[in-house]
């Protein structure tokens, strides 16, 4: 919708558009300058700013606690385990219903879309008492398993979506030329999936990374991520501010560069490709 | 076209998924169900035995079922309302040519990639405090009493806390439905005479209702499930009045350990999200195109 538009209407705009969008940051910035600060200066009142104590010494405190890096680590572990055994189911599936499509391949894709909304407490107590069971409880295993699960079905519509945009005659012509079905997928469909496939990877990671119902109910401390991590800090009481938010910043940061890497691929994706 | 051979192995390629979704869906739904007609409590394991409906008589028996059922649809209809209103105005006003629209789109969406506990966290100990919140130092410089959010007003601060983290998907949405939009068609409606209101009303509005729609049916799902928000806040509290029907099935279960009564809850759950899930897949499966 880009239309010209006088200087003065350009100042105003802007001005309100940078006013909006610094107020929907602030909290975000404002976690950030609060993790840079000393604990008495993150509490202090009025509440500092120009004024303030800066330090590092909140991060270096953090990442020196014996089990930050664990969390870290366990987070990376499951965001990324969860993503590439997902990716092994979901590729063939996608690609062959995208490119063999039969009578329901339609209705296969809104059951698999009907699955993400069972509510996962429905399912907790049996999905607990199996891990009881299998010895899954706080395993890393366990939450790539449960997490694969729960994503599986954006998984394959986002790549499906994909799949669907590249030209089928270019198949056929591979076909004419006497491709087999494993060099067609080798050579002609992985060169043009693979955008879409690393799109769909990023929007995956994201979001096993935030999740917050599965880790917090499965995992105690062995397995347990960032997210459980955080949320289980308990009361700081004002005393652990900084040291607070300078952990939650480390948590954030690997996902809100990718996130800002993979925008438009996150509309397509959390919109099952009804929005492009 | 496609050969017997391809069309078996594209069986075969299928296969795995539907399987794996399948044991997901149908296994544990299956033992919860189970479970639901059953007394089971962790804490006294020796006493066990049918029980019939008692676990779904408590949970409509209790009053704490029916605060937590209106908690939950008010959650779910307050994020939507704010984030779709808001939303919209937000995406007309950064999709108009202003300056450093690049950075000015990763500050309006950093929110949405914020993990649930962070963001509830970052609110509640940053901003809802009631002595070292922004909001309180902001009241005492006013000369009033800060007030006590999350104590007092749970289930307000709760949905505004959700709703700062879906903004940004619903306002990405827009401004991507925006783009669409025919600069033409605006002008000339322009040339026509036609004022602000009325080029929002006629043209902008009809064009988004595919996005609206999107925004909407999207944002249940997740809504419905929210979880990590009231768990690192308020902990249902205080009392139940933050409690939605997850966080009060979750407590059954881990806190009051009656795994009955959890999985009573859990079928019922199920049961509303069918009924939420028949809506949305009518309203979904026309702007989906597979």
């Amino acid at each position: 919708m880009a239309r010209a538009v006088s200087p003065r209407r350009m100042i105003l705009t802007t001005l309100a558009a940078w006013t909006v969008a610094l107020i929907i940051f602030f909290p975000v910035l404002w976690m950030i300058l609060t993790s840079f600060k000393t604990e008495a200066s993150a509490v202090a009142s009025p509440p500092e700013l120009l004024g303030a104590s800066w330090t590092l010494e909140n991060y270096v405190e953090v990442w020196a606690r014996s089990d930050y890096p664990r969390f870290f680590w366990n987070s990376v572990v499951i965001a990324v385990g969860s993503t590439l055994l997902g990716l092994v189911i979901a590729i063939p599936s996608a690609w062959a219903m995208a490119f063999v499509p039969g009578k329901r391949t339609k209705d296969l894709l809104m059951w698999m879309l009907s699955t993400k909304m069972m509510p996962a407490v429905a399912v907790m107590v049996p999905i607990y008492l199996l891990f009881l069971q299998f010895g899954l409880l706080d395993t890393r295993i366990g939450l790539v398993l449960v997490l694969m699960l729960m994503n599986l079905p954006i998984l394959i519509w986002m790549l499906y979506t994909y799949f669907k945009e590249i030209p089928a005659e270019i198949l056929e012509a591979a076909r004419m030329d006497g491709a087999s079905l494993w060099n067609e997928i080798l050579y002609v469909l992985t060169p043009m999936a693979i955008p879409g496939i690393a799109s769909t990877m990023l929007l995956n990671i994201i979001l096993a990374w935030n999740e917050a119902f599965w880790t917090i109910v499965l995992t105690t401390t062995k397995a347990a991520p960032l997210s459980a991590f955080i949320a289980s800090f308990s009361a700081p009481q004002g005393l652990f501010y900084a040291k607070l938010s300078a952990a939650s910043a480390m948590a954030i940061l690997p996902i809100l560069i990718l996130g800002w890497f993979s925008q438009k691929q996150l509309v397509r994706g959390l919109t099952f490709g009804a929005v492009k | 076209m496609s050969t017997h051979s391809t069309r078996l192995a594209a069986r075969f390629m299928v296969a795995p998924s539907v399987l794996v979704l399948f044991i997901w869906m149908i296994v544990p739904l299956a033992m919860t169900a189970y479970f639901s007609f059953r007394l089971y409590r962790l804490l006294s394991p020796d006493r066990t035995g049918w029980v019939g409906f008692n676990n779904y008589v408590w949970f409509f028996n209790s009053p704490d079922f029916w605060l937590a059922l209106t908690n939950t649809l008010l959650l779910v209809g307050g994020v939507l309302v704010i984030t779709v209103v808001l939303g919209i105005l937000i995406a007309l006003l950064i999709d108009q040519p202003v300056k450093g629209q690049g950075v000015l789109r990763i500050l309006v969406i950093a929110p949405f990639f914020v993990m649930p506990p962070v963001a509830a966290s970052i609110w509640e100990n940053l901003f809802m405090h009631p002595q070292n919140g922004l909001f309180a130092a902001l009241a005492r410089g006013l000369g009033g009493q800060p007030i006590l959010f999350l104590e007092q007003h749970p289930l307000p601060s709760v949905i505004g806390i959700v709703a700062w983290e879906w903004l940004p998907f619903a306002t990405l949405i827009f401004v991507t439905a925006l783009q669409s939009l025919s600069s033409e068609q605006l002008e000339a409606a322009e040339m026509d005479g036609a004022g602000a209101l009325s080029r929002f009303r006629y043209i902008i509005l009809p064009h988004m209702t595919r996005a609206v729609t999107v925004v909407i049916l999207i944002q249940t799902i997740f809504l419905l499930g929210i979880f990590g928000e009231i768990f690192t806040t308020t902990q249902g509290g205080p009392g139940s009045a933050s409690t939605t029907l997850p966080y009060m099935i979750f407590k059954q279960a881990i806190v009051a350990k009656d795994i009955g009564r959890a999985a009573a809850g859990g079928i019922i759950a199920v049961i509303l999200a069918n009924i939420v899930a028949y809506f949305l897949m009518r309203g979904i499966g026309r702007h989906l195109d597979a």
